[in-house]
């Protein structure tokens, strides 16, 4: 099967800088694939060149089979959510969603009946003969989705699209596009730095940093076995023990991750001193200093929280522990 | 004690932002309102009062008479003549200014806006009186423009166009033609200042979106930066038509001896002491003015501020 999209050696670079350095990607038909990175990654970068917004110093893309490489946008089969949704101030909410069946040169009707459709399908029907000024953040993310949607794109590009929302409507967007993406079977790549959102909604995640991927993989996999200590820091704040540290314990010279979560009090050999604590809700996250770093454990709610100051005894189980030995960061 | 003094004054001040309020807007208002306003609802009154033909004096009684006089045959081609000049002014200033303020706005960045603001202003800083007489050398017949023409042997051209009538002329300095390019020349920045404003404001997210819906440049062009860019060019065209209705020294320096308004008002008011009718004539432009302004916001050109 021919994949969605496929960057080959892909560079983008600004005069010295390298935005995106020799990436190599394929995402799969009907994918919901998220870019991820922390920001100046090359992510938005990324996304930009699937649109054709860039184009690549070196390197070739193809969108469906078909090389794009030095295709303009307005002949892509993709459509963008922009990350500050770029709505046109001057056009109603309908007149916004039609405007890319008016330029495909559709008949008035036919514009009207699908801009219908398509806010019916992201909830704002009726909201129609707006202006954007005078919907909320969240009103104008769905409206921004509706204009996109509308066209029927082959890949729909999302650049931080709910960025600007606030955790409770951000949390609820999450929930939509993802049954939206499913219900639409169109490949959805998406763009954040939110390790949360991209491990909830994605098939599968490419963690970015500095202009290149460290890891390409599922959810769990990113999640569990994170193949760099930058993945491991970046993907749920995992604890990164230095080499000398995972020798000492397990023979073996390389850094490994060891999730907070996986760490408990109480018994074992590790011995280190309560720095600081942070009350996160569901769990405590306290600060232990032992030889060599500090690591995150997490206390969960049912347990005693040790008070700061305190010496504890630090235990994990053996698989808990993930050495990584890629060497390159 | 000074010092407490402030202290008291600016605690006073800060605790009362009515009374700041006031204080800050109350000497404008009264420039405004008396002296601006004032003495235009007194120009309105003045036309609406008539010259005994032969006392000369001013007639202090209500009448459109002088009114009456706009339409007469030599009055009402003054009308006419000034407001086809400041139509293709605007029209020509808004052709000549766009690509200007998009390329300022869309592309110069750090010094090369710099070196734009000041291509824009400079010409603002030198006088006026400089300007029209250098250009009246150089549209003249012994000028550098004529002198461009023989030198790349096209005066044929520049014969042929002198030769239309009511555009042409002896030279260009004598010409409509001349005096369109002279107003176009000095009132243009400030059509470029307004619509390079409007289109600063227009995020490059908002062309992108509008490439990524399958709109080619040009399209995008015409459906989305030309509506987002008009607030602007009616902003410049209030200056740029207004200036030239208003102005009376262009057309005396370079052009035809045909008079426009802003020498009618000069010469009633002045040589002829025909008051009532130089308010009449000054009467004209703010009416246009209103006119022109009701049918762009009407038209819808004011939606995207």
């Amino acid at each position: 099967m021919t994949s969605a999209v496929t960057f080959n050696a892909v560079s983008r670079h600004y005069g010295k800088v390298r935005a995106v350095d020799r990436v190599t990607l394929d995402i799969a038909p009907g994918e919901f694939f998220a870019l991820l990175g922390p920001s100046g990654s090359g992510k938005t970068t990324c996304l930009r060149l699937i649109a054709g917004f860039e184009q690549p110093t070196s390197g070739t893309i193809s969108i469906f089979g078909q090389d794009a490489t030095l295709t303009p946008p307005y002949r892509r089969p993709v459509n963008t959510v922009f990350q500050d949704y770029a709505l046109f101030p001057h056009l109603s909410v309908e007149d916004n969603v039609a405007y890319g069946l008016m330029i495909a040169g559709e008949d008035k009707d036919e514009r009207r009946r699908k801009a219908h459709e398509a806010l019916e399908l992201v909830a704002l029907s009726g909201f129609g003969a707006r202006k954007p000024s005078e919907l909320s953040g969240g009103q104008r993310q769905r409206v921004a989705l509706a204009r996109a949607l509308v066209m029927q794109p082959k890949v729909l590009l999302l650049d931080e699209p709910l960025g600007a929302l606030d955790l409770k409507l951000r949390e609820q967007m999450q929930g939509e596009l993802k049954s939206l993406q499913r219900q639409l079977g169109i490949t959805f790549v998406f763009v954040t730095h939110d390790q949360g959102e991209a491990l909830s909604m994605s098939d599968r995640i490419a963690v970015f940093n500095e202009g290149r991927i460290w890891q390409i993989g599922s959810p769990a996999e990113v999640y569990d076995r994170p193949e760099t200590p930058f993945v491991a820091d970046f993907v749920g704040s995992s604890n990164v023990l230095p080499p000398e540290m995972v020798s000492g314990l397990t023979g073996v010279s390389a850094p490994a991750s060891l999730r907070p979560e996986a760490i408990t009090l109480g018994s074992g050999e590790l011995k280190g001193k309560v720095l600081s604590h942070a009350f996160i809700g569901a769990a405590t996250r306290i600060e232990v200093a032992v030889p060599r770093t500090t690591l995150n454990v997490l206390v969960a709610k049912d347990k005693p929280v040790p008070p700061i100051g305190s010496e504890v005894s630090l235990d994990w189980s053996r698989d808990a522990l993930h050495i990584m030995e890629r060497a390159d960061g | 004690m000074a010092e407490a003094l402030a202290a008291r004054v600016s605690d006073g001040l800060w605790r009362r932002p009515g009374l700041l309020l006031l204080l800050l807007v109350v000497p404008p208002l009264l420039w405004l309102g008396i002296v601006y306003l004032g003495s235009l609802f007194a120009l309105l009154a003045q036309s609406f009062f008539s010259i005994d033909e032969f006392s000369g004096l001013v007639k202090h009684e209500f009448t459109l008479k002088t009114y009456g006089e706009l339409f007469r045959a030599s009055n009402f081609d003054i009308l006419v003549r000034t407001i086809l000049m400041a139509s293709a002014v605007t029209i020509g200033a808004a052709i000549v200014a766009f690509p200007i303020a998009y390329y300022a706005a869309r592309y110069a960045r750090g010094r090369w806006k710099a070196v734009f603001y000041l291509g824009i202003m400079l010409p603002l800083w030198s006088s006026y009186l400089v300007k029209v007489y250098s250009w009246k050398l150089i549209l003249a017949k012994e000028g550098i423009l004529n002198w461009l023409f023989e030198t790349l042997h096209l005066s044929w051209v520049l014969n042929a166009y002198l030769a239309i009538p009511g555009i042409g002329g002896n030279s260009l300095s004598v010409s409509w033609t001349g005096t369109f390019l002279v107003f176009l020349y000095v009132w243009l920045p400030f059509m470029i200042l307004p619509v390079q404003a409007a289109l600063e404001r227009v995020p490059p997210s908002m062309l992108e979106a509008s490439g990524d819906l399958g709109a080619k440049p040009g399209q995008t062009l015409r459906y989305v930066v030309l509506p987002l860019a008009l607030p602007g060019i009616i902003a410049g065209s209030i200056f740029t038509f207004s200036l030239t209705m208003g102005d009376y020294i262009i057309p005396q320096i370079v052009g035809t001896s045909a008079r426009m308004i802003g020498q009618a008002v000069y010469q009633f008011q002045g040589t002829a002491g025909n008051i009532p009718l130089a308010a009449a004539f000054a009467v004209v432009p703010i009416a246009v003015m209103g006119v022109y302004l009701t049918v762009a916001k009407r038209m819808g050109a004011f939606d995207a501020l």
